[in-house]
């Protein structure tokens, strides 16, 4: 696959755009990207310039719902990122090649391209038995991760697997899933949580990285701001009657009917962060709170071992109990209740018997 | 008469019998009774609109735009909260210009012998096993633990949590994401931190009932003054034998 060397311009040109639409798509994305009309002149120059960057794409522990969603991409078409902006060396999922010719491409494009390559990485690798719970190629993932990862520019972590370890990762993680920054240290990693993330998010990330050449501005846990630095919540278009107090109770109730907020039925958009409630799914059709199902949070943390998806509170388990906080909280209240009134009782019987005068207090005291 | 002289010293009753008080210390300052009134004020708002939060109240009828319940509840708890800080850092600045027994919560004399004897007396006096506890001045050395843990430690860990779950609305570019962002450093996952925050809630609720029940059991109990201390500043003491 030698046609990484190819710009962006070229291959556009070659389809058939004239150099007017191309100058236009410039100008347009540097305008929504809220740049000045020098970053559209550098953003085509970069395009004309630059090959196309090659990416890798691998697979791990995962049950390959990103790469469904990464096909379904509207805005922009999943075809013109995989056939046009980039240059998708390898995905053993949608390339032609099988077997040892396409794992002679993971050797070709990591000498060809050493240090210039984005590998792009779905699901994670088990650590347990030497990473025998994932062989692929006759290798452990493990191995072949950090190989490849040790000659790339950088490192796109897709999905929950690869940026928190997702469900095979879950308690008691049988095979030591880890996700991808505990196995990849020198690279810098952009996390694309969800469980899938969004499709639009995928190749916008690619496309920005295409588009500047460098990654885009990343929060404290890695994810990229400009899709991950709100909450579902802070755009949910129900977030009215979450502050009118207006709540759905169960599922079947005429609050639910209405529309009103799902945060009663355990809704966990106030603590996910993703762009669900704007980008949406689907070419924008819905997303889950649209479709009256609270959000569960697939693109945090841990999110399968946080308790039930109708739980605003993490269930704690200590001793083989679980319980909620509000359980834990009033047991334990309760408990210092009966303590204080066993106490006050043992307090008031003391003070009977003893019999203390109080016209005796100033007077010297015996012996204690 | 010697009656007159007596006066000076005493306080006397209908019968004419003088009766000589102990003597009386000036031991908590205004800024110090006037944090731990506006303390108890948020904390009481902070607990009960913390709950609602957790737990909301029935759903309200009509319109969303003809009612903001939910955004009173929680505008309530966030004033609250910075109110607290605001005056948690007042105390810590209290601490240098006050008289001695203003320090006494922000550290534990862990090396002196005679406060662990201390707190050992204490609470052998709590188990019914002393007949009667030592006089303190300030703080006697169970509470003084108890205050420590509660207003130096828990208090400071309900702020920075608090101010952090703040951060997630208030946006990732606001002082509070700068200041407390690191929390989820440690928990990546908000749910957590609202989880701990919320187990917080109740470990207020018990501190609560103990304060309250050991300051009255005290009042009752001990051999000085207790409630009214923290209201006037004063402490007097009941008898004037030694320890």
């Amino acid at each position: 696959m030698g046609s990484a060397t190819e710009t962006f311009y070229d291959v556009i040109r070659r389809q058939g755009i004239t150099r007017r639409s191309f100058v236009k798509f410039c100008n347009l994305t540097a305008a929504s990207l809220g740049l000045g009309p020098v970053a559209a002149t550098e953003m085509a120059r970069a395009l004309e310039t630059k090959p196309r960057i090659p990416v890798i794409w691998m697979h791990g522990l995962e049950c390959t719902c990103c790469s469904e969603s990464f096909i379904r991409s509207a805005h922009p078409l999943v075809k013109d990122v995989v056939l046009s902006m980039v240059s998708l060396d390898y995905d053993d999922t949608l390339m032609a090649a099988a077997g040892h010719q396409a794992d002679e491409i993971l050797q070709e494009t990591r000498e060809k391209y050493k240090g210039g390559y984005i590998l792009a990485v779905e699901g994670n690798p088990p650590l347990n038995e030497d990473g025998m719970y994932c062989i692929d190629g006759g290798r452990p993932f493990v191995e072949k991760l950090r190989e490849m990862a040790g000659d790339a520019m950088a490192v796109i972590a897709w999905g929950a697997c690869a940026s928190w370890g997702c469900v095979q990762a879950a308690k008691p993680n049988p095979t030591q899933a880890v996700p991808i920054d505990k196995v990849i240290r020198d690279k810098p990693i952009i996390k694309v949580p969800g469980c899938p993330p969004i499709a639009e998010v995928m190749t916008g990330v690619i496309s920005y990285i295409v588009t500047f050449g460098k990654m885009p501005e990343l929060d404290r846990q890695g994810r990229p701001k400009m899709f991950y630095s709100q909450r579902i919540h802070d755009k949910c278009y129900r977030r009215p009657h979450f502050d009118a107090g207006q709540f759905v109770e169960s599922w079947d109730d005429d609050s639910a009917r209405k529309g009103y907020c799902l945060y009663k039925v355990g809704c966990k958009g106030p603590t996910t962060y993703n762009a669900c409630s704007t980008v949406r799914w689907n070419g924008g059709v819905s997303f889950p709170i649209q479709s009256g199902h609270g959000c569960i949070g697939c693109s945090e943390e841990g999110f399968w071992d946080k308790g039930s998806f109708y739980d605003r509170l993490t269930t704690i388990r200590q001793f083989g109990v679980e319980a909620t906080a509000d359980q834990i909280g009033l047991a334990a209240a309760g408990a210092v209740v009966a303590g204080v009134a066993v106490h006050t009782a043992a307090t008031a019987v003391k003070r009977l018997t003893s019999k203390h005068d109080h016209h005796r207090r100033n007077e010297p005291h015996d012996q204690q | 008469m010697a009656h007159d002289a007596k006066m000076l010293t005493g306080v006397m009753d209908a019968s004419d019998d003088v009766i000589v008080t102990g003597p009386s210390i000036y031991v908590y300052e205004a800024p110090v009774r006037l944090w731990h009134w506006g303390n108890a004020l948020c904390i009481t708002i902070l607990a009960v609109t913390g709950y609602f939060i957790g737990s909301p109240p029935p759903t309200m009828p009509g319109e969303a735009s003809g009612s903001f319940l939910f955004g009173y509840i929680r505008f309530a708890h966030f004033a609250a909260g910075q109110v607290l800080a605001v005056a948690f850092l007042a105390r810590i600045l209290w601490a240098f210009w006050g008289n001695k027994y203003s320090r006494q919560i922000f550290y534990l004399p862990v090396w002196e012998k005679t406060w662990w004897r201390g707190v050992l007396r204490e609470a052998r006096w709590y188990l019914f096993l002393e007949k009667e506890p030592y006089k303190y001045i300030g703080h006697n050395p169970l509470a003084h633990t108890a205050m420590f843990a509660m207003f130096t430690l828990f208090n400071l860990g309900m702020i920075i949590t608090g101010f952090a779950l703040y951060s997630e609305g208030a946006g990732r570019d606001s002082w509070p994401a700068k200041l407390f962002g690191w929390v989820f450093d440690i928990w990546p996952n908000s749910q957590d931190v609202h989880t701990l925050h919320h187990l917080g809630m109740w470990v207020i609720v018990i501190f609560a009932i103990i304060h309250i029940y050991a300051a009255v059991r005290e009042d009752i109990m001990s051999r000085q003054t207790m409630i009214s201390t923290m209201i006037s500043g004063e402490r007097q003491f009941r008898d004037e034998r030694e320890g």
